[in-house]
């Protein structure tokens, strides 16, 4: 196939082929970069909360008063116990994908001058830790011991934590963590274990990073540690289970308010949380869909006029021998040129739109590999979309030349 | 002149019904995206209170005592200076505001109790903010002194426990106090709600929430204190809040002080005022940085705020990206169009016509599919705005396509459609008459 042929035709279609050569570039670096968004909210929507989400739920009450707090937790715990099919209930402060409770800076110093970064204090009572199903792969899970700290603030004033690998690894890097300390103002930490996983409440402020920076602070239940309880049961049994408790609040807790918003499965805790992701990569998708389907359009109702145009012309080259398949590839090749230079004016685009983006929205670079991604899917569309008209085209008979137009 | 043109639009149209069908369907596409993401854009972005936004200013203070430097003053305000400032009466209005939540019941109706959000506040938030009352009306200056236990609910509150019935002088218990019903507002839905916004720099662009209901129940500042004692949460603290401290004494700021000033002269004059202030207090030793103070308009305030959520400017760059892809495809396909009935042309302007009328007819004939895919762009912006007021967002339910934006959608199709029109109908214009009936 003569690729010199195709070139001197389209320069006599100049701004024909500029206009395509635009509208393919652009689809190009839009489609990019709505990829690769939707790709980084899929991962983020992927996050490891470290905790088993299909076995619990969580219970919120608020509108007691503070002074009724411990002995609103006995009754809690007792009347929820006896509630069939719950496996265990415990206190704790906040939830993977809830409401945030114990976020702070921490440092490495009592001093307080090597600051460590902000973190999230899951502070939980007994059995909490066992409930939540977090994984120990380093040092050791909280004795009962561990759960004697009294509360006199948000978190205990010292005791044996656990913190997420990932936490460990900022604060100690290349160091075992295991006996390690850290403060919080006059509040003192030392590191008994490290955890697999453990997803802070909500995001963070450090961005997607920082979501695993989390603490597990074993402690004991009282006014500072009251109203939030976690829920363990059977999967299947849980909706029930979490229903139940709710009833079961109007007695057992008549001088509290369910807060019904927070109350749910951990399951559909991180459904809402993820909730304006899961908007955000439908709207993106459907911009991918329609983007595809105009520029489809564009290069159909192109090339339909290219073929009109140039009957007369195919007839003759029909007629001094030309094969039907050279006709079809003369378009299909016409087509891959000025798609390849779209794509070339593509990626440079792309490039030059995700710098915009990463100056306006936390985003990284965008990688490579998303160039040959968008690139191979224009191909393909510009192939499908001209083969209509070039069947069309291949199908005009030598005779045409004959005949005036 | 212009019906003939719009007569051989029409016929233009008609003859290729594929390739019109394919030039209004991106259009439309492209206009319905964009409008959709404009339309809620322009609901989010709007001014809150049209009219008064100039004259409403938030200043700012600095009472942290450490001396490392800030660069910009706190978010809010602590107890002591915004109660000092509120106290001297300088602004022609002026409102403390924070919201906090409590327990509530409404003796008499038959309804577990529910928490809600309270605003405590004073009494010029209501005329300073224009804000509509249904039944009764604000409490006065007299109640904020006397910490009087009177409350304004919201409508939606009012419909909740008494079915939208004049509940003036009912009683309702927060947490623990009896209050008096002495207000009733119509419904009331700023946009965003201005009065609570605050650390919006810090949510890295996750902003919905700035776009909620306002509070259930208004309570006078000073008489909420004490009904919900040791419910009110700080927005930050400089440091360590002791438990047992009340949060009128702890090093935090928690307040908002919104003051209304109607000129340049009383604008400048309460900037200063302010700077005195913390000049005073420097003075007196409870500030360090004296002259970080600010006055932002509410506007300004809104703007260092970011209010707008972050997806949903990314959604408008989104929408305009593809309506220029569209605009482009319309290019290619109406150059398509034209010069495929060049030899039209060229016997038209044999028999006289100048470029200008060619050039005219060429344009009528794109303005008029703009129009066609301006009424597709109006209908595809519906569904979206549709599917907008699906995902139980917390402005969702501000979403509607106001008579602005729907004329904006029109306009915008045509200008859109004639823009993309003008350099096929150039190039149409252009065409050598002699060589088109040459190889007729």
């Amino acid at each position: 196939m003569q690729i010199q042929p195709i070139l001197a035709a389209l320069r006599r279609h100049r701004l024909a082929t500029l206009l395509i050569t635009m509208e393919i570039a652009l689809a190009c670096a839009v489609l990019c970069n709505a990829c690769f968004l939707i790709a980084s909210r899929w991962q983020q929507m992927q996050v490891n909360s470290g905790v088993d989400e299909a076995a619990l739920a969580t219970l919120k009450l608020t509108g007691y008063d503070d002074a009724h707090a411990v002995d609103l937790n006995a009754r809690v715990l007792a009347g929820l116990r006896a509630i069939a099919g719950m496996q265990s209930v415990s206190v704790i402060n906040a939830v993977p994908f809830g409401e945030h409770a114990g976020t702070a800076g921490i440092t490495r110093d009592a001093a307080g001058q090597k600051f460590g970064g902000v973190v999230d204090f899951y502070v939980g009572g007994p059995g909490s830790f066992t409930a939540l199903g977090l994984k120990v792969v380093a040092g050791r899970a909280p004795t009962a011991e561990d759960y004697q700290q009294p509360m006199h603030s948000f978190v205990p004033d010292e005791g044996s934590v656990l913190v997420t690998r990932a936490l460990a690894e900022h604060l100690w890097p290349g160091v075992d963590p295991l006996g390690q300390q850290f403060w919080v103002d006059k509040f003192h930490f030392r590191v008994s274990g490290v955890v697999a996983h453990l997803a802070r409440p909500h995001g963070g402020e450090g961005g997607p990073g920082t979501i695993q920076w989390s603490v597990f602070v074993p402690a004991q239940p009282g006014a500072h540690l009251s109203g939030v309880y976690l829920l363990r049961a059977d999967p299947a049994q849980l909706p029930r289970v979490l229903r139940d408790a709710r009833a079961a609040m109007a007695k057992i807790a008549p001088d509290a308010v369910v807060d019904s918003k927070d109350s749910q499965t951990l399951v559909e805790l991180r459904s809402r949380y993820f909730r304006g992701d899961r908007a955000m990569s439908g709207i993106l998708l459907g911009v991918i869909a329609a983007l595809l389907l105009v520029t489809a359009l564009g290069i159909v109702g192109l090339a339909s006029f290219w073929v009109q145009q140039r009957t007369r012309q195919i007839g003759i080259r029909r007629a001094l021998g030309a094969t039907r398949g050279d006709i079809l590839r003369y378009f299909q090749t016409e087509n891959f040129l000025i798609v390849s230079f779209g794509i070339a004016l593509g990626m440079l685009l792309a490039f030059a739109l995700n710098l915009l983006l990463m100056t306006h929205y936390e985003l990284p670079r965008l990688p490579l590999v998303y160039l040959p991604i968008g690139a191979a899917a224009l191909w393909l569309l510009g192939q499908l979309a001209v083969l209509g008209p070039a069947l069309r085209a291949a199908a005009v008979p030598p005779v045409v030349a004959t005949r005036s137009v | 002149m212009f019906a003939y043109y719009l007569d051989l639009a029409l016929r233009s149209l008609r003859r290729n019904k594929m390739l019109t069908a394919l030039m209004v369907l991106a259009i439309a596409v492209g206009i319905g995206a964009s409008m959709t993401t404009l339309t809620v854009m322009h609901l989010l972005s709007g001014d809150p209170l049209p009219g008064r936004s100039a004259q409403i200013f938030y200043p700012q203070v600095d009472p942290s005592p450490n001396p490392g430097k800030h660069h910009q003053p706190f978010d809010k305000m602590d107890y002591r200076s915004a109660v000092d400032l509120w106290t001297a009466q300088r602004a022609d209005r002026q409102a403390l505001v924070t919201s906090s939540a409590l327990r509530l019941t409404a003796p008499g109706v038959n309804l577990p109790p529910l928490m809600a959000r309270m605003l405590s506040t004073t009494a010029d938030f209501f005329p300073m903010f224009k804000v509509p009352f249904r039944y009764g009306g604000r409490w006065t200056a007299q109640d904020d002194r006397q910490r009087a236990r009177v409350v304004v609910i919201s409508a939606d509150l009012n419909a909740k426990l008494f079915g939208d019935a004049n509940s003036v002088g009912r009683t309702l218990r927060l947490k623990d106090t009896d209050v008096r019903i002495v207000g009733v507002l119509a419904p009331w839905r700023p946009s965003p709600q201005f009065y609570d916004v605050a650390g919006g720099r810090y949510a890295s662009g996750d902003t919905a929430g700035f776009y909620a209901k306002p509070e259930d129940v208004f309570a006078p500042f000073s008489s909420s204190l004490e009904i919900n004692d040791g419910g009110f949460q700080p927005f930050t603290c400089w440091a360590l809040m002791d438990g047992n401290v009340k949060l009128q004494n702890a090093p935090c700021v928690w307040l908002a002080l919104w003051v209304q000033l109607d000129s340049p002269a009383r604008v400048a004059a309460y900037a200063r005022f302010v700077a005195g202030y913390a000049a005073q207090q420097k003075a007196l030793g409870r500030f360090v940085h004296a002259d970080n103070t600010r006055l932002l308009s509410l506007m300004q305030w809104l703007d260092l705020n970011q209010v707008v959520p972050s997806d949903v400017r990314l959604q408008t760059w989104l929408a305009f990206a593809f309506l220029l892809i569209c605009l482009f495809n319309t290019v290619g396909l109406l150059l398509a169009k034209f010069l495929r009935r060049s030899s039209e042309i060229g016997v038209r302007r044999a028999l006289g016509a100048t470029r200008g009328a060619i050039l005219a007819q060429c344009l009528v004939e794109a303005g008029l599919i703009g129009l066609l895919g301006g009424v597709g762009g109006w209908l595809l912006t519906l569904l979206g705005l549709w599917l907008v007021r699906s995902q139980r967002l917390e402005y969702s339910d501000l979403v509607h396509l106001d008579p602005a934006m729907f004329l904006i959608t029109f306009a915008l199709a045509i200008a859109a459609s004639l823009l993309a029109g003008l350099l096929p109908a150039l190039r149409a214009s252009r065409l050598a008459p002699g060589l088109q009936l040459k190889t007729m």
